[in-house]
């Protein structure tokens, strides 16, 4: 190790002084080889954005009908909570697959099955049976019995699913998490701009 | 020691690193600059460093799964050696690096230091500040708790609102159609591999820029800044009146970085790691979401937009608000750096500190949201108000206390803040406007008409009627009474 100076760097003047415009050859060759990166840019791009995309399908796509269980379950006049798993889901989604919501029997035939989901931002709404209201815990979002909103800032009424009943069983067709771009295009319900539901 | 030289020349003859290092650290920098308040800049970048290589010692443990990821973060807290100390120095350090991101700001801002010619360094910095917060949220939802969980849940419910494309970005935020595995995989790669290449790559380019350009000079009021005359003034200034960056100013950098390395080490081992909290179970529902504490100033505002003005400012004002960060070194690229002539900016930068901390203190403790339990965890109607009531009022104490009022109205100090208190709800309102507002609701409260029966609503009222200080009657309809008692007198 007693090398004192490696002759690295290289002098200026020892290289030979070139004008880059006169070697047209060198340049045109340089011009061709970025066009070839760019094309196979492109070609491996495609892939690579498709792939990415892969998640985004339409919402029917992801939807299919689930069953929430016998409808005995669901006396008339109340709303519970069901609990039911994802159409769509991995190995690995541990309990996130698990999905709530609430279940409203009107009458014997009649359903409303409301989205866990606040209206606002999402999240888990409850449902105080004494006041007949659901209320969110985030930002303070209220809904009544129906779905329509009482108040808050939430600027519609609960997300429903749609429901039917099969051999006895209640079914919901579900799988994506409600928001507003996918649920917006339902039935807006009445009175949810803060109306009074004694009005009419 | 000889040894060691030759050791070093045969590095450095290969290398060739030691000749611009040494030009940079000897680069001559403005005598009041070596001064505390040119400390946070390079403290950020020392905590970068402290989150990257406690990042790396968690991801030894951490499993990036959905189904897992909870256990093994309490596994890392209960039974590694010392597991928790190195999840509550990330925690810890992630909180420190973005108030210290921010103070940096807030001193790079004041001392008028993103003029000519350091935009570019500015707007970096902007970007860094983004990728920042972008690391802390991202890493809020890797403690895949209850609280990461709907974190994520608002944060798609803000992406759908986007326009046109609103189902596709929350398909590409969560991966697939809920809030799953595929979800926490892809938050993982953003924090671990993403956004802490990208942090990196800028922070490097912003010191660079920082040696290259020099650090800002102490601003003095009437030295203005030209673009024709700057760098001349600025180079014979720290040339005459500066000195050697290492040791003139950087020991002050070295000291202040310690301390704070010493008060991130200092609050993880007194105050914990953070979380996990409930389990990642969305079908558990008993639960009141929260977003870390840099973040609570988003969640305060979220609640009181009005809801027609909701879309728009998520949409616009991040956009406004980011385009203005980057816009201010061109709109303001020359002129006064010092706060003494600059009240505006003075004035601009208090409005935005006192607006953040007090949506912050709003958020700590959420005024607007109903409190769940308030009418069956808390304590009754107390005594006082219904000693001497009739029957039909302490009836109306029940129907008070049983129909959740309370979860939105406090009574003696208890109960929920999203109304308003009603200890002195009768000087305010008379029986009429009572019955009225709780039949038909209103002023953003609920109609209960149709979840009251006609007892319940009078008893109800008849309890709220008594709701007055003894030295200060109920308040009346003055006419109702006058054309209760006094015969309409003739001509």
């Amino acid at each position: 190790m007693s090398e004192l100076e490696l002759p690295v760097e290289q002098k200026e003047e020892e290289l030979t002084p070139v004008d880059p415009l006169t070697v047209s050859r060198r340049w045109l060759l340089l011009k061709v080889g970025a066009l070839f990166n760019a094309v196979v840019g492109v070609a491996v791009a495609v892939p690579v954005v498709k792939y990415l995309l892969s998640p985004v399908k339409p919402d029917n796509a992801y939807k299919s009908w689930v069953s929430l269980g016998t409808i005995d379950t669901f006396p008339v006049g109340e709303t519970r909570l069901a609990k039911f798993t994802n159409p769509v889901s991995l190995e690995w989604d541990g309990a996130t697959d698990r999905v709530a919501c609430w279940v409203r029997r009107i009458s014997e035939k009649e359903f409303q099955v409301f989205a866990i989901n606040c209206a606002h931002l999402g999240c888990p709404v409850r449902w105080f049976p004494q006041s007949q209201l659901f209320m969110c815990p985030c930002h303070g979002g209220a809904y009544y019995a129906d779905g329509s909103r009482a108040s808050g800032p939430p600027e519609r009424g609960l997300f429903t699913y749609d429901a039917k009943i099969v051999d006895g069983k209640l079914q919901i067709n579900a799988g994506q998490l409600p928001t507003l771009s996918n649920t917006a295009k339902l039935v807006q319900i009445e009175n949810a701009r803060g109306g009074s539901p004694c009005a009419g | 020691m000889r040894r060691l030289k030759a050791l070093y020349t045969w590095f450095d003859s290969r290398l060739q690193l030691g000749a611009p290092i040494k030009e940079m650290a000897l680069h001559p920098v403005p005598n009041k600059t070596a001064s505390w308040w040119y400390v946070f800049g390079s403290a950020a970048f020392v905590l970068l460093m402290l989150q990257i290589v406690t990042g790396i010692l968690l991801a030894l443990v951490y499993v990036p799964s959905a189904g897992q990821a909870w256990n093994s973060l309490n596994i890392l807290n209960h039974q590694l050696t010392l597991g928790w100390f190195l999840r509550a120095m990330h925690g810890w350090g992630s909180n420190f690096m973005v108030a210290v991101v921010l103070i940096h700001m807030a001193q790079v801002f004041l001392f008028g230091a993103y003029k000519f010619p350091r935009e570019l360094t500015w707007i970096l910095g902007v970007f860094l500040l983004l990728l920042t917060l972008g690391m802390a949220f991202t890493g809020q939802v890797l403690r895949f708790d209850q609280d990461a969980y709907w974190g994520l849940g608002i944060g798609a419910s803000i992406a759908s609102r986007v326009p046109f494309i609103g189902s596709t970005a929350v398909h590409m935020m969560l991966g697939g159609p809920i809030i799953a595995g595929a979800t926490l995989s892809r938050f993982f790669a953003f924090h671990v591999f993403v956004i802490p290449g990208m942090l990196l790559a800028f922070a490097c380019v912003h010191v660079w820029m920082v040696l290259k350009l020099g650090i800002n000079e102490w601003p003095m009021p009437g030295r203005i800044v030209r673009r024709s005359t700057y760098l001349a003034k600025y180079h014979e200034l720290a040339k005459k009146d500066g000195r050697p960056f290492v040791p003139g100013a950087v020991w002050k950098d070295a000291f202040f970085s310690a301390a704070i390395l010493a008060a991130v080490a200092v609050c993880a081992a007194v105050f914990g790691p953070y979380g996990p909290g409930g389990q990642p179970d969305p079908t558990i529902i008993q639960t009141a979401p929260k977003p870390d504490f840099f973040f609570l100033w988003l969640y305060a505002v979220l609640s009181y937009l009005p809801a027609d003005l909701e879309t728009p400012f998520l949409l616009i004002a991040p956009v406004l608000g980011i385009a203005g960060l980057v816009a201010l070194p061109f709109y303001a690229g020359e002129g006064e750096k010092s706060w003494h002539r600059r009240p505006i900016a003075i004035l601009m930068l208090t409005t935005i500190a006192v607006a953040w901390g007090v949506l912050t203190h709003l958020g700590t403790f959420t005024p607007w949201s109903p409190k769940m339990s308030a009418w069956s965890g808390g304590p009754p109607v107390p005594m006082r108000y219904t000693h001497d009531a009739s029957p039909l009022q302490r009836q109306g104490a029940i129907v008070f206390q049983s129909k959740q009022c309370r979860n939105c109205h406090s009574i003696a100090g208890v109960g929920g803040l999203r109304g308003p208190a009603l200890d002195l709800v009768a000087t305010r309102l008379t029986e009429d406007q009572l019955i009225r507002q709780v039949l038909q609701g209103g002023g953003n409260m609920p109609a209960y008409g149709k979840n009251l029966s006609p007892p319940e609503t009078t008893a109800l009222v008849q309890f709220l009627e008594t709701l007055h200080p003894a030295n200060q009657p109920a308040a009346i309809d003055a006419s109702h009474q006058a054309a209760m008692t006094e015969p309409v007198p003739k001509p």
